[in-house]
């Protein structure tokens, strides 16, 4: 068995767990309402709006009013990271920014798409708002939201 | 997934690929296999045999360099029966997963335990190693089809109480 002695040992190995998740009372609400094309929040007792929303204030662990409230579609970048050569599993196939972006209304920023085409246009602070996916392809996950986009392109 | 027209459930999968590269230590050890062996490595400080082979000793941090070849014999420490079936499962249920401590060496790994009912598996059990065909050696474990009990009485616990 020569033949292998030289040659580096690899193996293909995929680690995948199908999981479904089933949905409570908030996050089925906030599931619901982005595949209706809206972001809702959930509002504290000290009058903080949470988005994405919980069931708790993280602040206090008091429970959060449960009738959400809507916020955005826009909103603010608050930071960004540039990808430049994106792989095969994220959300687009050409450069784009993971961007944290608080929507107005909401006190909190959620992680997602900033597809602002390069670098040089963007920057925190920037006004944005979301792109929702076609009706027909919404799901109720925060991949209804294809991408947030300059506020001022659309 | 709705129900009255509200969101319930979400498939929110999880898969990584992994492009493997298995290190000189591990090497080693899964070309002993194509060859039908066992092979683990003795560190120079504390003796100690390792198998599957580490290339490093995880209590002293030395290199490791000696390759020991480990025979087919073992005493099986712990185990456990497998009821449950899940995706992708070849074995019939219920199955034994055992942590084997092969003769010779101071570090056990799993296995499957079979020609026994799973009922009459325990602590202490004498087993060996059972290999497919030598044609279907390769650098994979998948070169042992399993263990399988080797008549020996049972080893007494103080062999193995190290190994829990």
């Amino acid at each position: 068995m020569t033949d292998i002695d030289d040659e580096v040992l690899r193996a293909q190995h995929v680690l995948e767990f199908p999981y479904k998740r089933s949905l409570g009372p908030v996050i089925g609400a906030f599931s619901t309402g982005l595949r209706d094309g809206h972001l809702l929040g959930a509002r504290t007792r000290a009058g903080r709006v949470v988005f994405p929303p919980t069931e708790y204030d993280p602040d206090t662990g008091e429970d959060t009013d449960g009738d959400l409230v809507e916020v955005g579609p826009s909103g603010v970048v608050r930071s960004w990271a540039w990808t430049d050569r994106p792989r095969p599993d994220q959300p687009l196939d050409r450069p784009f920014a993971w961007a944290l972006v608080q929507p107005d209304g909401a006190d909190t920023s959620m992680l997602h798409v900033l597809d602002a085409g390069s670098p040089d246009s963007c920057y925190s602070g920037m006004r944005v708002t979301a792109r929702f996916r076609p009706f027909a392809e919404r799901v109720g996950s925060v991949r209804d939201i294809e991408a947030f986009v300059p506020e001022d392109a659309t | 997934m709705t129900t009255d027209d509200e969101v319930i459930m979400l498939d929110t999968p999880i898969r990584l690929d992994y492009d493997f590269s298995a290190g000189e230590a591990q090497s080693r050890f899964l070309r002993g296999l194509t060859t039908g062996k066992f092979l683990g490595q003795r560190c120079p400080v504390c003796s100690k045999v390792y198998v599957p082979p580490r290339g490093s000793c995880p209590t002293d941090g030395v290199a490791l360099a000696e390759d020991v070849e480990l025979g087919n014999s073992g005493t099986v420490t712990t185990y456990c029966v497998v009821n449950v079936p899940f995706q992708g499962q070849s074995i019939e249920i219920p199955y034994i997963c055992a942590q084997i401590l092969l003769d010779g060496a101071n570090l056990s790994f799993m296995g499957l335990i079979q020609e026994i009912p799973a009922d009459q598996v325990r602590m202490g059990l004498r087993v060996e190693a059972v290999w497919k065909d030598p044609s279907e050696w390769g650098p994979t474990m998948a070169s042992v089809k399993y263990f399988k009990p080797n008549g020996e009485p049972d080893a007494d616990y103080d062999s193995y109480k190290e190994y829990l």
